[in-house]
């Protein structure tokens, strides 16, 4: 009786003894964060992604998602970054910037997220980008064009890149296309209609700097602001009438030109001023206008034919299979941002340390449908995208609504953009 | 900040104030139309409508629906007023009418979850992508000249259809059986029931009529209009200025406001393009300093 007490009392010891023994075990694998540590290296590798998902311009968020997405599922379905598979965790800030830092933040604290990738336009952007920045989150860019959000080096984080096209880069390339029409033409007096908030006017300025540049006794005549997401365009229109410019730049986009092109076609507008339109190329736009005026000048945002390869082919196929809308600019630049996070994982074999990332990513060239020779490169100068497809080309109706594509050299953008960075002291 | 040498410029060339007016015209009447409903339901029912926007969105969208259907411009103008006042009922009936009564900021974010929930129903139902109606075949027209200047046919054809259906509302209001019973209800909605007047029903019919208004605007434009979840909003701002500058409750007063709005912003792009919608703010803090009751206001339905 005596020595099954002592037997008891021993395995009740022993027993207290392993109690105690494995909490501070558990304690210290708990502060040590042992079970995050265990839970990181299996689970998904979490991507946050804030976008505008509602409203106006939800088109941005919706055909952005489903650019990543295809990245993503192909990723899982080839079993993932060794053997983690990528989720990507969605929030719809509206576009507001405060909103996007919030989210962004929470993501990566409740959430745990790992990377950022940040669709958002340009005043929601420079919100996360200074969150990145404090947060210390891997992050790329996919929709902002801003050029001075990477060109700036106030902007600047070793951590940070821009998968996108940038204001600069479309500017230099609308700049010369636009140059040899106008003296091909005598196009001399030049008016511009734009959106008025920071977009509108840096485009505009840039665009206007290089057609002078390029075109002898350039002068801009008239200028109209409307505002953004304004839904009659009657009085710019009509002050463009009045003072009879012999061409017209825009960098309305979205719904707004959609909504431009169909007012200024009722006053004839494109059969008096040779017209420029730098957001013209994407299929929602030129498909939304019902009577797409022929001969506008569209930059191409994205074209199932531009670049004429088969890439490029089986990538827009691909695309209307798994979706109901038609690919954007924002979709070939989100696809491009996923892949470019993708080829970074794999080089630091599913580590998702900012600083590993950022090496990882810098200077990096991958192969693209979208690129100018078949890649595409993020610069590790300026952490920003550079070879994509830069062209113009003349509106027609019907499929493929733009013909005559002239393509942009980025030996000629690369000149002038060095120049424009020396110009503003961010070289 | 003000270009008086264009405005002088622009005085003295017959083309630019044929166009400039056209213009104005055209802005104001649409604007009219949607505002019109904004101060009938104030005027009776004494609530601010933040959704009405919201109205002005669906008839453009049931417009467009209609429009692929039917290839009929008028029946699709039909359908999506039609389709704006039957929403309107169900909001009057199973949302707002539960504030009445109400603080403002009740109704406001009573208000605004709705125009979340629609923007967002439209999003699921008629997608995220921009759509446009076209110009219809009638209209396919190059503008008509005069003096110089340029009238397109379908905006003729728009401003004489706002000023009729305005007006006709306003003759509902005034001169029909209908109307004298929402003005008394307006007056004195205990005392309407009491003499066996189904008040509610009356409410919801006004609200199906305000919004309706709202409703045909959006599909009057919808020609020249980019549709998309949210467009609603920018109109809803403007209709605002229009009411308070004409003074809520005041059809009149709408037409009056539409009109000097839409010449400003007209006469505006010309003059002082960087100080448009400075100056229609500017307008209406002054009317609400000078005369807070609006130009032709003096609170309920105008008679």
């Amino acid at each position: 009786m005596s020595h099954t007490k002592e037997t008891k009392t021993k395995n009740m010891s022993l027993n207290r003894r392993s109690f105690v023994k494995g909490l501070g075990v558990a304690t210290v694998a708990g502060v040590s964060g042992f079970p995050m540590i265990l839970k990181a290296s299996t689970g998904p590798i979490k991507i946050g992604v804030t976008t505008i998902n509602s409203g106006r311009v939800a088109i941005l968020g919706e055909t952005a998602i489903a650019g990543m997405k295809m990245v993503t599922d192909e990723v899982n379905a080839a079993g993932g970054i060794d053997g983690r598979m990528l989720e990507i965790v969605v929030r719809d800030s509206k576009g507001k910037p405060d909103e996007a830092a919030r989210m962004n933040r929470e993501m990566v604290n409740n959430e745990g997220c790992d990377i950022l990738l940040n669709a958002e336009a340009s005043g929601a952007s420079f919100a996360v980008n200074e969150t990145a920045r404090d947060i210390k989150k891997f992050c790329i860019h996919s929709v902002s064009e801003t050029s001075s959000l990477t060109a700036d080096p106030k902007n600047r984080v070793d951590w940070v890149f821009r998968c996108a096209r940038q204001g600069i880069h479309d500017a230099v390339g609308g700049g010369i296309y636009a140059a040899k029409i106008a003296q091909q033409k005598g196009l001399k007096k030049w008016g511009t209609c734009s959106p008025d908030y920071a977009y509108g006017r840096a485009n505009t300025a840039e665009f206007m700097e290089y057609v002078k540049l390029f075109a002898e006794n350039v002068e801009l005549a008239t200028e109209t602001w409307p505002k953004i997401f304004q839904p009659d365009y009657t009085e710019n229109i009509t002050a463009l009438l009045n003072n009879r410019p012999d061409a017209l730049y825009t960098c309305l986009w979205g719904g707004d030109l959609v909504a431009f092109i169909d007012q200024a076609s009722l006053y004839g507008l494109f059969d008096q001023f040779e017209s420029f339109a730098v957001n013209l190329g994407d299929y929602p736009i030129v498909t939304a206008v019902k009577q797409l005026p022929k001969g506008i000048n569209g930059a191409s945002r994205y074209h199932k034919d531009v670049p004429d390869t088969q890439a490029n082919e089986d990538w827009y196929k691909k695309f209307r299979s798994r979706n109901k809308a038609l690919p954007t600019n924002w979709s070939w630049a989100n696809d491009s941002a996923m892949r470019f996070i993708v080829a970074a994982l794999k080089e630091t074999g599913g580590d998702t340390d900012y600083k590993r990332l950022a090496k990882a990513t810098a200077g990096r060239t991958i192969e693209s449908p979208f690129g100018a020779d078949g890649t595409l490169t993020i610069r590790g100068e300026d952490h920003t995208l550079v070879n994509y497809m830069v062209a113009y080309g003349k509106t027609v109706s019907q499929e493929p609504y733009l013909e005559k594509i002239t393509k942009t050299d980025w030996k000629d953008i690369y000149v002038h953009e060095a120049d424009w960075k020396k110009r503003n002291n961010y070289a | 900040m003000v270009d008086v040498d264009a405005l002088a410029t622009c005085a003295a060339n017959s083309a630019c104030l044929v166009n400039q007016a056209t213009s104005g015209l055209i802005i104001g009447m649409l604007l009219f139309l949607v505002a019109s409903g904004l101060t009938l339901i104030f005027g009776v029912l004494n609530i601010i409508n933040f959704a009405h926007g919201s109205f002005y969105m669906l008839g453009a969208y049931f417009a467009f629906t209609a429009y692929v259907a039917t290839q009929n411009y008028f029946i699709a103008a039909i359908c999506g007023a039609i389709g704006a006042g039957i929403c309107g009922v169900i909001f009057e009936r199973f949302i707002i009418s539960r504030v009445y009564g109400q603080n403002v900021l009740m109704q406001l974010l009573v208000c605004y979850a709705f125009i979340l929930i629609l923007d967002d129903i439209v999003k699921i139902v008629w997608g995220a992508e921009y759509l446009a109606m076209g110009i219809p075949a009638e209209f396919r027209l190059p503008p008509l000249r005069l003096f110089g200047g340029y009238i397109p046919p379908l905006y003729l054809f728009l401003i004489i259809s706002a000023v009729v259906i305005g007006f006709s509302a306003l003759f509902l209001i005034t001169k029909t059986r209908f109307g004298k019973i929402v003005r008394a209800i307006a007056e004195n909605p205990s005392m309407t029931a009491a003499l066996g007047i189904r008040v509610p029903l009356y409410l919801a019919a006004l609200f199906a009529l305000g919004c309706a208004l709202a409703g045909i605007a959006g599909a009057l434009a919808a020609p020249v209009r980019s549709l998309t979840p949210g467009m609603g909003l920018g109109i809803l701002v403007e209709s605002f200025i229009v009411t308070v500058i004409g003074g809520m409750g005041s059809i009149p007063g709408a037409f009056v406001a539409a009109l000097i709005l839409g010449l400003t912003r007209s006469i505006g792009s010309v003059g002082f393009p960087l100080f448009v919608d400075g100056a229609m703010f500017l307008m209406m803090a002054l009317v609400l300093i000078f005369k807070p009751t609006g130009l032709l206001g003096g609170g309920g339905v105008k008679r």
